[in-house]
């Protein structure tokens, strides 16, 4: 699936939730616990998201042509938006991961619901990702 | 006396709200309070009606703000008890203020092996001018140490004190546990081996008496912004020779007395450490804010908030798994807690779905936090508008945060 499928499907299953709070964060809650731990050797300091309240841990590897992302967090809404994150930029080609354009965290209402200083730990997640997708396109070339 | 708190809450037209279909409770008032109507009105009168440079017109706007801004001055020194108005410094808040004695104070008279005593329940603000001023000096920062109550450990003060002492800098309330300091008997104690205490009244002034009369204290800061004021606008209070034997901090218009290319020669205090159009606006309406307090009596705020503490107490200490972090004997109305497997983050993001603020995280005292040996806490702080209900509110918004987060 292309990047924009994939944050369409989530925007879909969000579609249920559109005034039950309690529902959006229960999910998210459960793609925090669904999201398999990152492997204590990634959890380094120079793969610590800054701006984070809790700590964000990224990693990135590159495979056939594909940025591979995981990542993890202390606290389980911000492991369930990492988790939303890994499964629309994950799996992609460098250029296709700078090209996107992440509509479906407005889409979904998170933006709003997600303090500034929170949602700017997920900007820097995404921030990062980008970075690690440059990387690995100058790698190709 | 007993107070009407429905009408006070009248006067905060800010908690006439709903978040997320919810009637706002707003609990972070260490972060910073509400202001009421008189403050807000205040500063658009003044821009209204006599916005003008002060201090140096001589046209009618000029002169009236220059009198409402003096007027500010008047209201806190009473409210600190100083004993000129020379002593009231108008600064852009704690941090600036206490940067401006680390700077100024500290720079002249602290010297390479000198000795600077911090605790352990020093905001970022209080630790690290004192950083930067070891740095360059070459003086060296002293920790007091507290027990697992959150109280500093007054023998361990002692035993740091020395001839080497130079300075003494502590919070007078911890913001991240609301421990209040013995104060007293650390000024007194600094004094009698020649230190300098500068006290940091941030959280303090909006719940505590303050005399630096009595408390024979050198400096006093705070931010107006936590004491129903506008942000931007501080206050550093400071012994009157200590001031007139510091250098001036910022060089500017305001602070002099008369500019050559030669030598420039500085105002009288306190307008040497004013450099600069101030923030004319902010000053004038702290008045408000400061009248404000004394109308209702900061007695009758103090009983009522330890009332809401007591309250808050007993009902969170009754939630399973929760536990509140900062147990110390004297406290203000101020609470955190940790939930067993939650992340404070999580705490805070899902009573923030229910309308209630609160602040998670490390509240700027990240030392504080490695000494407890936890990330971060979630704090409720209490100011007088709020009520019994909200925080019976709170309670079912934590038992909420366990059901979905455990
Ligand atoms: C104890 C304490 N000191 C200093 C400060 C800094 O105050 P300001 O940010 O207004 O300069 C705060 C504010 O949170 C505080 O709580």
């Amino acid at each position: 699936m292309t990047i924009n499928e994939l944050q369409d499907e989530i925007i879909e299953e969000f579609e249920l939730f559109e005034d039950d709070w309690e529902g959006k964060y229960e999910y998210i809650i459960d793609l925090g616990k669904k999201l398999a731990p990152l492997a204590e050797e990634f959890k380094t300091d120079e793969n610590i998201i800054k701006g984070c309240q809790s700590v964000v841990w990224l990693n990135a590897r590159f495979e056939n042509g594909l940025v591979i992302f995981e990542g993890d967090s202390q606290a389980i809404i911000v492991k369930g938006l990492v988790n939303m994150l890994l499964k629309v930029l994950s799996n992609h080609s460098p250029t296709e991961i700078l090209n996107a354009d992440l509509y479906f965290i407005e889409k979904i209402g998170l933006t709003s619901h997600l303090a500034q200083t929170r949602s700017n730990g997920l900007a820097s997640m995404v921030k990062q990702m980008k970075t690690y997708a440059l990387a690995y396109q100058s790698l190709e070339k | 006396m007993k107070l009407d708190i429905n009408k006070i809450r009248h006067d905060f037209p800010i908690l006439e709200q709903s978040i997320n279909g919810k009637k706002l409770v707003y609990f972070d008032n260490a972060a910073t309070t509400q202001k009421p109507s008189v403050v807000i009105e205040a500063l658009k009168n003044y821009y209204e009606g006599y916005n003008a440079n002060i201090h140096r017109g001589i046209h009618h706007l000029a002169e009236k703000a220059t009198a409402a801004f003096e007027a500010t001055r008047k209201t806190v020194k009473s409210f600190l008890n100083a004993n000129s108005i020379e002593e009231i410094i108008f600064t852009y808040g704690t941090t600036d203020s206490i940067n401006l004695v680390a700077g100024t104070y500290g720079r002249k008279f602290i010297n390479a092996g000198d000795e600077i005593i911090i605790s352990t329940l020093e905001h970022h603000s209080n630790i690290v001018p004192w950083q930067m001023l070891c740095e360059e000096k070459g003086c060296i920062l002293k920790i007091i140490p507290i027990n697992d109550e959150g109280e500093i450990i007054l023998e361990e003060y002692e035993k740091l004190l020395s001839p080497k002492t130079k300075f003494v800098s502590v919070v007078h309330v911890s913001n991240a546990l609301g421990t209040i300091n013995p104060i007293k008997t650390i000024i007194d104690k600094a004094h009698a081996v020649g230190a300098k205490v500068l006290i940091d009244g941030a959280q303090a002034s909006s719940h505590l008496d303050i005399d630096v009369q009595a408390l024979d204290v050198d400096f006093y800061a705070l931010s107006a912004h936590k004491l129903f004021g506008p942000t931007g606008m501080g206050v550093l209070y400071g012994k009157k020779e200590l001031l007139e034997a510091m250098p001036p901090y910022r060089g500017g218009g305001e602070m002099i007395k008369e500019v050559t290319f030669e030598k420039t020669t500085y105002a009288d205090l306190p307008y040497k450490f004013e450099a600069g159009t101030p923030n004319i606006a902010d000053v004038v309406a702290f008045k408000f804010a400061l009248d404000y307090i004394q109308n209702i009596g900061k007695t009758n705020i103090a009983a009522y908030e330890n009332e809401l503490l007591a309250y808050a107490t007993e009902k969170l200490e009754s939630i399973e798994g929760l536990t509140v972090i900062g147990k110390a004997k004297e406290k203000v109305s101020v609470i955190s807690f940790v939930l067993e497997g939650i992340h404070p983050q999580d705490i805070g993001i899902i009573l923030d779905q229910q309308g209630i603020a609160v602040r998670t995280g490390h509240h700027c005292t990240q030392p504080l936090m490695q000494r407890l040996g936890i990330p971060g806490t979630a704090r409720a702080s209490f100011s007088v508008y709020n009520t019994f209900e909200e925080i019976d509110a709170l309670v079912a918004g934590i038992l909420k945060v366990k059901k979905l987060l455990s």
